[in-house]
């Protein structure tokens, strides 16, 4: 039996360990990225100082990247042990993306990764180059492969219900690939994690420029950092904003969410910049606008509509009275697929049967559904408004702060003076952790902002779940939670030790708190013949 | 290509990526196992852990990679598998946890307590895995208690403790000796001195110890375990609904394809020869050699379990028309399609590189060469 406490037990503990994964997972995107500068710059200029700063920084990604992979494997077991209706559901369409990123993007990202650490005595200049090169390619692939299963929840293309094997079927691959939702996702995810990589580079190069040591090693990364970072922020806010959102029905569901845009407004909509939203009342107790900027980002137009969430529930709810219809054949089908009548009934409400799925939530027997019941369902196909609507304002000021930031660092940076404005390299050391706050409320927004669905208008999250114990996920979840606090605070532990140690922790004796000669031994030494 | 061939290919690729995994995840697995016991000081032991120090990433990747196309080929199979050993599943997954943590951050931090526990963190990294990947396979060959309702929505009956069985269990020793041996002959390639011959004396009892078992559970499954048979007609291109068969349990059926097929006998044939030369060539000092037996084996053992069920995957015991087969459990032909092309494209290309970073990399790892890289290895 499918209890609500089990499927939000289940969905928690995705949350928990999804969000967990991705405090990890945009440090690697960016500063795979940031290395491969550094490295350029080590192999054309030649000058060693770039070298180090590649190993240097390269320590704090593998660091990073322990966890990164750990919490990983997590993901992939998650949708089987957790999510069995779902994997059995969509597997077809979504488990291909995700065999893909093994193949094509993993091994590439992690083959690499071990030559980058271990390969500097057994590899030419330009060949270690490439390695790098390869490494932040597989990064950045996987993402993108992820990114396509991701967008595939929020905007289901390319794929068709079959009653026989009672699942979701690829129908066209390369729809799924370049699902426009995909893309704006893919381009927002990276770019976000550049500026996390940035900023993290150029908080703690800002450090090491506070304490007067490593002048050099510091300014040169805080170069880079600064001009990466304002590429990758302009990037973030210009290629991820809301012009992904109306590409289709979810999205707009969940930008009318996120606007807290109760009824449909004549174009161009304004934009609410504050507002107390009131879901029970459907209206906004206070609210503050700005005219016609919503509908021109929103649409690119002025003259385009978007729904407001009233309008979209009446939608839903037409949808819904369909959709009984479809699954009520549907059932029939099951039992005997001759039944024609059952068959031409459900052809012609195939389209709603997503939306038919959602009355499964209150009566098994989705034909006896009363008038309550389909209330509930419709309420239910919006969003909760209030965290939306703000993570996603917390997150749009945080992405514009670090614009502003990432400009004064880099005009300060071409003017040569930076080292001498304490105020910016203590801003950019405090703002160390903003990005992550701003990736994880983005996470929220993307996926949060599509309940109630796991895979938008075709499966129902409450239906997507395996069917286990509370019991079983209550064990697992404190598991979970044991192991990812230790973890964390020991990767914590080791980021802050190197950080704070900083280039002499390579051995060179070239750097803050190293002897000149003796103590370790110079890290450089070619290989012994072995 | 039509449906019923990729059906067969795709059995056949979900059993090649089980063996790549083996192989090469095994073989740092194994390091993993036998770290605590072949590495008697902290240098011996970073030498130990050095040689798969760059791959061992790589060589995880097969692992996510065989669990993801499992996903995408068999998505019946790996939601029910996956939910169904709940448990075991999330102990392999907090045994990997180790891994990733343990090879980065053990050398990070000069202490012996420290260093000492990520050690251990390794062996659990590498034994438990395979230990419960064995028990599963196990419970494989005597069916698992699921069904499914009217909408393939599927339910274990079954509880964790189940899955600890005798014979289950016995399917563990002989995966983790499999392992533990194809560890042990890869640390004979890499390492010298007091290593070579501690290695070499576990991959000699190792060895042994997986031919007993792997025998042992042979004769039980030849004489003790029933096995599945489709009792209704088997049309192979039809679409894949699991419920549309009969299926009964019938004393001796895991016997059948060995009967049927002259070749199928050659598989587990392979597996016992393999074993018999990797003990010959380690006793030889062969390394090289060893280690290729022990890949066989590895291919031969999983090879056995496959070939003996086929073509159930996955045999319901409580509802034995719910069982999953080669031929019911798979995804579209699209998507078969598809993904073969993936594999075909992208498999050359990864074992390429996979073998030219192996080959930068080679090399014994000695204790003088951990000692004067201190900073830079783990």
């Amino acid at each position: 039996m499918l209890t609500e406490e089990l499927v939000d037990l289940s969905r928690l503990q995705f949350a928990v360990t999804a969000l967990y994964h991705f405090l990890f997972v945009p440090l690697t995107l960016g500063l795979a990225f940031i290395l491969v500068i550094m490295e350029l710059t080590y192999v054309i200029t030649d000058r060693p100082i770039y070298k180090d700063m590649v190993r240097f920084w390269g320590r704090l990604f593998g660091i990073n990247f322990a966890l990164g992979v750990t919490t990983g494997i997590t993901m992939e077991f998650q949708f089987g042990t957790n999510w069995a209706y779902y994997s059995h559901y969509v597997g077809d369409i979504f488990g291909a993306p995700l065999a893909i990123e093994g193949l094509m993007a993993f091994f590439l990202e992690s083959t690499f990764i071990g030559l980058f650490f271990f390969g500097w005595d057994r590899l030419n200049k330009w060949q270690h180059f490439m390695v790098t090169v390869l490494m932040a390619l597989g990064s950045n692939l996987s993402a993108l492969w992820i990114l396509i299963a991701n967008g595939w929840m929020q905007n289901p293309v390319g794929a068709e219900f079959s009653f026989v094997t009672m699942r979701m079927e690829m129908t066209d691959f390369w729809a799924i690939v370049f699902n426009p939702d995909a893309q704006a996702k893919f381009v927002h995810t990276v770019s976000a994690g550049y500026v996390t990589a940035s900023l993290f580079v150029l908080g703690i190069s800002s450090w090491y420029l506070l304490k007067g040591r490593d002048l050099d090693f510091a300014r040169r990364s805080f170069r880079i950092a600064a001009g990466f970072g304002f590429a990758s922020a302009l990037s973030v806010i210009v290629l991820g904003d809301e012009s992904g959102y109306t590409v289709g029905e979810a999205q707009q569901t969940k930008m009318a969410a996120i606007e807290a845009m109760w009824e449909t407004e004549p174009a161009p909509a304004a934009f609410t910049l504050f507002a107390l939203p009131n879901q029970k009342a459907e209206r906004n107790d206070y609210e503050l606008q700005i005219p016609y900027v919503l509908g021109l980002i929103g649409t690119r137009s002025l003259t385009k509509e978007l729904p407001g969430i009233k309008e979209i529930k009446e939608k839903n709810r037409a949808r819904i009275e369909s959709g009984i219809q479809a699954v009520v054949a549907l059932e029939k089908l099951r039992k005997n697929r001759d039944d024609w009548a059952a068959r031409s009934q459900f052809d012609l409400h195939k389209a709603d049967l997503g939306f038919g799925l959602l009355l499964k939530k209150y009566t098994v027997d989705v034909s006896q559904a009363t008038p309550e019941m389909i209330q509930k369902a419709v309420d239910d196909t919006i969003p909760k408004v209030a965290p939306l609507f703000w993570s996603f304002r917390i997150m749009v000021a945080l992405g514009f702060a670090f614009l502003l930031l990432f400009s004064l660092a880099l005009f300060y940076s071409v003017k040569g003076n930076f080292i001498e404005k304490k105020w910016l390299l203590r801003w950019a050391f405090w703002f160390i952790p903003m990005p992550w706050i701003a990736a994880e409320l983005g996470w929220v927004v993307a996926e949060y902002g599509r309940q109630p669905w796991t895979i938008y208008g075709v499966l129902p999250t409450h239906l997507s779940v395996s069917n286990l114990t509370p019991a079983n996920i209550y064990g697992s979840l404190a598991g979970f939670v044991g192991f990812y606090t230790v973890l964390l605070v020991v990767e914590m532990y080791l980021m802050t030790k190197y950080a704070r140690q900083g280039p002499a922790s390579l051995g060179t004796g070239k750097y803050h708190g190293e002897k000149a000669s003796g103590g370790a031994l110079p890290a450089d030494a070619p290989a012994q013949k072995i | 290509m039509d449906y019923e061939t990729l059906k067969l290919i795709w059995w056949l690729l979900v059993g090649v990526l089980l063996v790549g995994f083996a192989i090469m995840d095994g073989h740092d697995m194994g390091m993993g196992v036998l770290l605590p016991f072949v590495g008697k000081t902290d240098l011996e032991r970073r030498a130990v852990i050095n040689t798969v120090a760059p791959h061992w990433d790589g060589n995880q990747v097969w692992f996510i990679t065989a669990g993801g196309a499992i996903f995408a080929a068999w998505p019946l199979v790996y939601a029910t598998a996956f939910s169904g050993f709940y448990w075991a599943m999330m102990a392999a997954l907090w045994a990997l946890f180790f891994r990733p943590v343990g090879f980065d951050y053990r050398s990070k931090i000069k202490n012996p307590t420290w260093r000492n526990t990520w050690d251990w963190g390794l062996f659990i990294g590498g034994a438990v895995p395979p230990i419960i990947f064995g028990v599963a396979f196990g419970n494989l060959l005597l069916g698992v208690p699921f069904h499914f309702n009217d909408l393939m929505m599927s339910t274990y009956t079954g509880s964790f403790w189940a899955l600890l069985n005798p014979f289950a269990l016995l399917a563990g020793v002989v995966s983790l000796a499999m392992i533990t041996t194809q560890g042990a002959n890869y640390l004979m390639m890499r390492t010298e001195g007091d290593i070579y011959r501690r290695v070499r004396a576990a991959s000699l009892i190792f060895a042994a110890l997986a031919i007993v078992t792997f025998a042992l559970a042979g004769v039980w499954v030849a004489n003790g375990i029933p096995g599945y048979v489709i009792t209704s007609a088997v049309d192979p291109n039809a679409l894949p609904d699991p419920l549309a068969k009969t299926v009964e349990v019938s004393a001796g059926a895991w016997m059948h394809n060995y009967t049927q097929y002259a070749w199928a006998k050659w598989v587990p044939i392979a597996a016992f020869a393999a074993l018999l030369a990797s003990i010959v060539f380690s006793r030889l000092n062969q390394a090289g050699l060893a280690f290729w037996s022990s890949s066989i084996a590895c291919a031969g053992i999983i090879g056995t379990a496959g070939v003996s069920m086929f073509p159930f995957i996955m045999p319901s015991s409580t509802d034995p028309r719910s069982s999953l087969t080669v031929y019911d459990a798979v995804s579209s032909h699209l998507t078969l399609g598809l993904m073969l092309g993936a594999t075909v494209i992208f498999m050359p290309l990864i074992v390429f590189y996979t073998s030219w970073a192996y080959k930068v990399m080679w090399g014994k790892v000695t204790t003088e060469y951990i000692a004067a890289n201190d900073k830079s290895v783990y």
